[in-house]
């Protein structure tokens, strides 16, 4: 039974289609991605899942409600981080946790929450005073305060440093290993990668892709690339028989290598070391989603 | 409800960290008294019948905490929550909009209270103010020109686009305001010509009616300012209901 349902989802803004036609279910207990690049569609669609905008045509279910005729309802059951969103800034952490748990009839320990996004430390500091890491960190913890079914993440490391990013994972892998369902949305292919069990590609308001990290690399077909420097002459003819490769590119002392199937590099390795040719540098390149975007939309996915 | 309740005290306690709000608030008003009490002292004068300056200035000023809460503090305090996004994520909580208004609404009218509270006592302990009317019907008064003015300052922090412009607004209306309805200055003291003016500012109906009661008076003799702030209040909430806005 999916958690989330969403058939034939349109919202127009004059005449942009920013979502047309999106259709999708989210399965319990998933860490459930969108990606695309900014203006692709990905905040409509979760804002309208929020109940923030509403649909002009299609059919939304989320734990079975409408989200907007059964928002309140809606709203007890899921945590939301907003992409866009503030809190005074002369606020106290404490307080904003005691505040919002206030309006919940659930709500999750508090204290129990800043201890494992490590905010503790911070609890008698004012919102203002926070840095960026710390105030999307307390965005998270205020999306689980209700102790929620879903949560929804928008953009949720967009802005942050790679160290922060990485811990910003490793907390949503925890959200979700503590049994709850994830939904994000983000534009950072390798955080799809990382993070997703299940990731819908988005490109001008539809889904081209949805499968997992994994299947939809793999669906590409793509070839594996290994690069390396020659440190002498050599015939590139011969890397040519080795099996599984399927071209070779040379430029000067430098060479990339495509092919298919396991153990490449282990052919190419070997042909390389009893042809007693001298090489360094060498390192393989997997396809990635990153791949997969520029093959189903023509554009790379970097800003 | 409990949510309801928090946010209130919330409100209350984010009000009293903002060093402008807390000074034109709580420590304006009774400043000015102090200021003007020590050059003019309280000796009943023939000109305000038989009653002193500061007897005639505490209602008068209460006028003026009223406006600089309705028309500086609710304005750029709501365009800033707005522009910041605060609103926005009160929104994505189970907590109704009426009841964040209403805890906005309860807090400021909190805040407002405290600051004449702050004014009478000073009013009171430093030079005997002489205080003739009913507690009641006084704070009938006050709740009504408090309310009215609330409302248009939420009509403003709905007009105005960003917080720079809705506190550019409400000080430009403010201000005028303040001086010509006879809250700072007592309008004994000032000309005909302007006095004609200032009939014609709501404010002045505050201090018609605050000054009125507080001489023991009775509402039948204020039917003016009772309907006048009665129709600015009604306006004012049909208005700002129309132009507020969450995002």
């Amino acid at each position: 039974m999916a958690v989330i349902a969403v058939d034939r989802l349109h919202k127009f803004y004059g005449d942009v289609r920013a979502a047309n036609g999106v259709t999708f279910e989210v399965n319990p207990g998933e860490i459930f991605g969108m990606v695309g690049p900014n203006g692709a569609g990905k905040t409509t669609t979760i804002e309208c899942l929020e109940g923030l905008r509403r649909a002009d045509e299609g059919r939304l279910s989320i734990l079975g409600l409408d989200p907007q005729r059964q928002g309140y309802e809606l709203r007890e059951r899921i945590g939301v981080q907003l992409q866009e969103s503030s809190l005074p800034d002369r606020l106290k952490v404490r307080e904003v946790m005691g505040l919002f748990a206030a309006f919940y009839r659930r709500s999750a320990d508090s204290e129990a929450l800043l201890e494992q996004l490590g905010l503790a430390e911070k609890a008698g500091a004012a919102f203002g005073q926070l840095s960026g890491g710390q105030k999307q960190r307390l965005f998270i913890a205020l999306a689980l305060i209700n102790d929620p079914e879903i949560v929804f993440l928008d953009e949720l490391t967009t802005g942050l440093d790679p160290q922060a990013r990485r811990t910003m994972w490793e907390l949503v892998k925890g959200v979700r290993d503590r049994g709850k369902t994830v939904f994000l949305t983000t534009h950072y292919m390798e955080e799809a990668e990382e993070l997703c069990d299940r990731v819908a590609i988005i490109d001008h308001g539809k889904i081209v892709a949805l499968d997992t990290p994994r299947n939809l690399v793999s669906s590409l077909d793509a070839e594996e690339r290994i690069v390396f420097s020659l440190d002498g002459p050599a015939d590139e003819a011969l890397f040519r028989t080795i099996p599984g490769v399927t071209r070779v590119e040379r430029s000067g002392s430098r060479v990339i290598i495509f092919g298919r199937g396991d153990g490449l590099l282990v052919r190419v390795v070997m042909a390389l070391d009893t042809s007693k040719i001298r090489f360094r540098d060498l390192r393989t390149e997997q396809p990635s989603l990153e791949d997969v975007f520029l093959a189903l939309t023509g554009k790379e996915m970097r800003d | 409800m409990r949510g309801l309740w928090k946010l209130i005290g919330v409100q209350m306690k984010l009000y009293l960290r903002e060093p402008a709000a807390t000074f034109f608030t709580i420590v304006f008003a009774p400043m000015l008294l102090l200021l003007f009490g020590t050059i003019y002292g309280n000796k009943p004068e023939a000109f305000f019948g038989g009653r002193g300056m500061v007897d005639v200035s505490v209602p008068s000023y209460i006028a003026m905490i009223i406006i600089s809460v309705g028309f500086m503090g609710i304005p750029i305090a709501t365009a800033a929550s707005r522009e910041a996004g605060v609103l926005r994520r009160f929104r994505m909580t189970p907590l109704k909009p009426a009841a964040y208004i209403l805890a906005n609404i309860s807090s400021y009218y909190a805040m407002t209270a405290v600051g004449v509270a702050a004014l009478v006592l000073v009013g009171k302990v430093v030079y005997g103010m002489k205080f003739q009317g009913n507690v009641l019907s006084v704070w009938a008064g006050f709740t009504l020109g408090s309310l009215a003015f609330f409302a248009l300052g939420y009509l403003i922090a709905g007009i105005a686009s960003t917080a720079r412009i809705a506190q550019a607004i409400g000080m430009i209306a403010a201000f005028p305001m303040m001086f010509l309805s006879g809250s700072a200055i007592p309008l004994e003291v000032l000309p005909q010509s302007v006095r004609n003016v200032s009939r014609f500012i709501p404010l002045t109906h505050v201090v018609t009616l605050m000054r009125g009661l507080w001489t023991g008076e009775s509402w039948v003799k204020h039917q003016t300012e009772a309907a006048v702030l009665g129709g600015v209040l009604v306006v004012g909430i049909i208005l700002s209901a129309r132009f507020f806005r969450w995002e």
